[in-house]
């Protein structure tokens, strides 16, 4: 059944507020913090209109690059490390009964929704002296000593692959699911054990919608913004700290701007990259 | 197909990386004592009662509750018709639409939050409590417009044309047929939304942070002072409440299809 095209200005009433408000509230915000970005920061906290790049040659500093780099780095960490652990998980997870899965599912949106404020306290909890995980290694007889396991760069790590897994398990979840399993059964019937059907088969198969969901994960873990301040020390900060900090500490406006719309410039490019991906896998 | 000794393995491991930190947060929430040690000595439910019964801890909850019930309301108003329109009119540049009411949660948090910010300010209205409504309204519109295109698909295009065959005008189509069929999808996306509000962080923090104090902002202020265990009180509540509001879209919906398990064009 093909839809017919909107005929009369008034079948294109119900539209119109949903428009607005984007438009309003979502382009508009956008705009204003572009034009901020070229704006002339003056020193006491304000701004002026002006059009210049001052604020986007400060990118160029050692002290940003190496914010740049790290925050690139560490978020590719993170993607590649949630794909590695998630893939085989989702995999086994498909292949589940229903309720397994149901329950899974909860389990998985539970920790997904949980505000990076209270995954970042419960790691520190968990990375803690008193009420630590290396309580256990002491009591196991596997180390002398308790001790405090952060801030360090392995709890920002651990705290973001947590934070991210959930969100990868469920972008990997519809492909695995519609993965024709005539596939495994056909390597399995011609004589492949299950691991090498799982990597020669299944992983070959995928390989764009993997690709895909490490890009995905990626700008995930770009914008974890909390994690790195309560888990790690100020050298394991990232652009999105940096950003807060310069819009409500140093009240610089212009400068988390400019930065802001470069990590949307990254952003973009990255997401329509793995829309590529993706597509690709379809036809 | 792989046995299922391994498998339940596998599970087993990747359920305790996920339950260990709740786990632990869940054990200092019911220590006796105002410590931070695990396992808990002694046991006491006080810390849950202080949730109620410390005022500020108390008008952090009913900020956050308020914020994200009229939040995740907002958010279905505007993808409710985007959702719906898309279904019933062949409209391209309808889909622009669509892409902005995806957009703020595909890019990182801190873009939106910052844009907030700057247009707040901008229009002098910068710590108005109800300007954080508008704000996560916008933020969240993605997870009500995902689950209602899911359900606008899933509506059989044959109950339609047989309710217009009998005579049915659209008014009518609309209240007796498609709103039945959409309403589970606007429960969960209103659900969604809720919890994901209840949760938020960088964006309250942005626009309201001096003014109102949600749960999540409550909880950071007072990590900076130390440690108290009402904030490990404050997180098992949480997790209980996203755990109960999922188990409800489970129970009464299709949580698989819901995240993509299959779709009907697949049939």
């Amino acid at each position: 059944m093909s839809k017919p095209s909107p005929r009369r200005l008034a079948d294109y009433a119900p539209i119109a507020f949903p428009a607005g408000m984007l438009l309003a509230f979502f382009v508009v915000p956008f705009g204003i913090m572009i034009a901020i970005s070229f704006y002339h920061r003056v020193q006491g906290g304000f701004y002026e209109p002006a059009f210049e790049f001052a604020n986007y040659e400060r990118f160029l500093t050692a002290f940003f690059g190496g914010v740049l780099g790290f925050s690139l780095g560490l978020s590719s960490l993170v993607a590649v490390v949630a794909v590695l652990l998630a893939f085989p998980f989702t995999w086994l997870l498909v292949r589940q009964r229903r309720q397994v899965q149901v329950i899974w599912l909860v389990f998985l949106l539970s920790v997904l929704s949980l505000s990076e404020v209270i995954i970042g306290f419960a790691w520190s909890t968990l990375f803690s002296k008193t009420a630590g995980i290396t309580n256990l290694f002491v009591a196991l007889g596997l180390m002398d000593q308790a001790v405090s396991l952060y801030p360090s760069f392995g709890a920002v790590l651990a705290g973001m692959v947590y934070q991210a897994f959930p969100y990868t398990v469920l972008v990997l979840y519809p492909a695995l699911s519609r993965l024709d399993p005539t596939l495994v059964e056909a390597a399995r019937t011609l004589g492949a054990s299950p691991f090498r059907a799982f990597f020669n088969v299944i992983v070959p198969s995928l390989r764009n919608t993997i690709l895909a969901t490490i890009i995905m994960v990626f700008v995930f873990a770009l914008g974890s913004y909390l994690l790195p301040q309560l888990l790690g020390r100020p050298q394991q900060w990232t652009l999105s700290v940096l950003i807060t900090d310069q819009a409500i500490y140093q009240s610089n406006m212009p400068f988390a701007s400019a930065m802001a719309v470069f990590l949307v410039l990254v952003s973009l490019g990255l997401v329509g990259l793995s829309l590529l991906f993706g597509q690709r896998e379809k036809a | 197909m792989m046995g299922t000794w391994p498998s339940r393995l596998v599970f087993a491991c990747f359920g305790l990386f996920l339950a260990a930190p709740l786990a632990v947060v869940a054990g200092v929430a019911v220590n006796e004592k105002k410590s931070l040690t695990f396992p808990p000595e002694g046991f006491s439910l006080s810390w849950f009662g202080e949730i109620f019964a410390n005022p500020e801890w108390f008008s952090a909850l009913l900020a956050s509750v308020g914020v994200a019930a009229s939040a995740s309301v907002l958010a279905v108003l505007i993808a409710l018709p985007i959702a719906w329109f898309l279904w019933r009119w062949h409209a391209p540049f309808a889909r622009i639409v669509q892409v902005l009411g995806l957009a703020p949660f595909i890019l990182p948090p801190v873009i939106t939050a910052l844009g907030f910010l700057a247009f707040w300010s901008e229009l002098g209205l910068y710590g108005e409590p109800w300007t954080v409504v508008i704000s996560h309204g916008i933020f969240f519109v993605t997870l009500p417009l995902v689950t209602l295109t899911l359900g606008f698909d899933a509506i059989d295009g044959a109950l339609v044309e047989a309710a217009a065959t009998m005579g049915a005008d659209e008014k009518t189509v609309l209240r007796t047929i498609v709103f039945p069929l959409i309403r589970p999808y606007i429960v969960s996306g209103l659900a969604f939304a809720f919890v994901l509000s209840l949760n938020e962080y960088i964006v309250a923090y942005m626009v309201v942070g001096f003014t109102v104090e949600t749960l999540p902002i409550k909880i950071f202020n007072a990590l900076r002072y130390g440690y108290t265990p009402t904030m490990a009180a404050v997180s098992i509540l949480f997790v209980a409440v996203a755990a109960a509001v999922f188990g409800l879209i489970a129970r009464f919906g299709d949580l698989p299809r819901l995240m993509g398990a299959w779709s009907p064009r697949d049939e």
